[in-house]
């Protein structure tokens, strides 16, 4: 089986990770919240009015850059989802209990948490980084 | 203002994800694919991300007592590195490596309106539920 070839895109990637660096950091320093999008949005189920609209109003913003990008750059959005629909549904299921059971994400761990100089973020990054590239080794072996 | 400060820091987020390619499992999992057709561009967008975060929160937590617009930072205090931390960790990995999405770039596809990205965001509410629930029992 063969898979999507991807260009290696360095100046895409700095650019696009500096901007997700500056949200996260931004967001820290006005609103004292931590960017971790698992918890924002498993957040989203809370009773707590304030609590909850911040999370609401920050996937809002996701949502909107998905939506403004294509019509300020006149490009689709680049998304290329390359398993099928169980697979996806199974990885989703993986992901949501598993960031929760974790206390975070890419974001919250990889990003704010390694930011922070946090060994608890250190030990979560390098368990899902370990943990991803082994299982796509596995799939594409098999 | 807090609402506002919050939805302009998604966008800003959105668009890195987007621009770096991270919402794309296609690249996400050719990044994970060490051994094979390696794309190491999610090493840079992670380089970017931290060169440009890691000064912000260390100015920010060291040099100020509190966030410019609420009361205080609202940070995770826990230090140790537990087993549900690990094990959660674990479980994520591998769903990432079967998807090519995590939570920001999974929910930010939703907007492409494909049944992969709509599927994974069900699934990634429904793993959260179900982990709520059986923390409650």
């Amino acid at each position: 089986m063969t898979y999507t070839m991807t260009e290696f895109t360095p100046w895409s990637g700095l650019v696009g990770g500096a901007l997700i660096g500056l949200s996260s950091g931004l967001l820290l320093l006005l609103i004292g919240r931590i960017a971790g999008i698992s918890g924002i949005a498993s957040g989203l189920m809370s009773t707590n009015v304030r609590e909850m609209g911040w999370r609401a109003a920050f996937i809002a913003g996701l949502l909107l850059a998905a939506l403004l990008f294509p019509w300020f750059s006149g490009q689709p959005l680049p998304v290329d989802i390359q398993a099928d629909l169980p697979t996806m549904a199974i990885g989703g299921l993986l992901v949501g209990f598993g960031t929760r059971m974790a206390s975070g994400c890419t974001a919250g761990h990889g990003i704010s948490g390694l930011s922070r100089l946090s060994f608890r973020s250190l030990a979560a990054t390098a368990t899902f980084f370990a943990t991803a590239m082994i299982t796509v080794f596995v799939v594409r072996a098999g | 203002m807090l609402y506002l400060i919050s939805l302009l820091c998604g966008v800003l987020f959105g668009l890195g994800l987007i621009v770096s390619g991270m919402i794309n499992p296609a690249k996400v999992l050719n990044f994970l694919d060490v051994t094979g057709q390696w794309d190491p561009t999610l090493g840079l967008v992670f380089m970017g991300a931290l060169a440009v975060a890691m000064p912000l929160y260390q100015w920010g937590l060291r040099r100020h007592s509190q966030p410019v617009a609420a009361e205080d930072f609202k940070v995770p205090k826990g230090r140790s590195v537990t087993l549900s931390l690990i094990g959660g960790s674990a479980l994520f990995g591998i769903g990432w490596g079967l998807a090519g999405f995590c939570p920001g770039p999974g929910i930010t596809s939703l907007a492409s309106l494909l049944p992969g990205s709509i599927v994974f965001v069900i699934g990634l509410f429904a793993g959260a539920i179900a982990y709520r629930f059986l923390l409650a029992r």
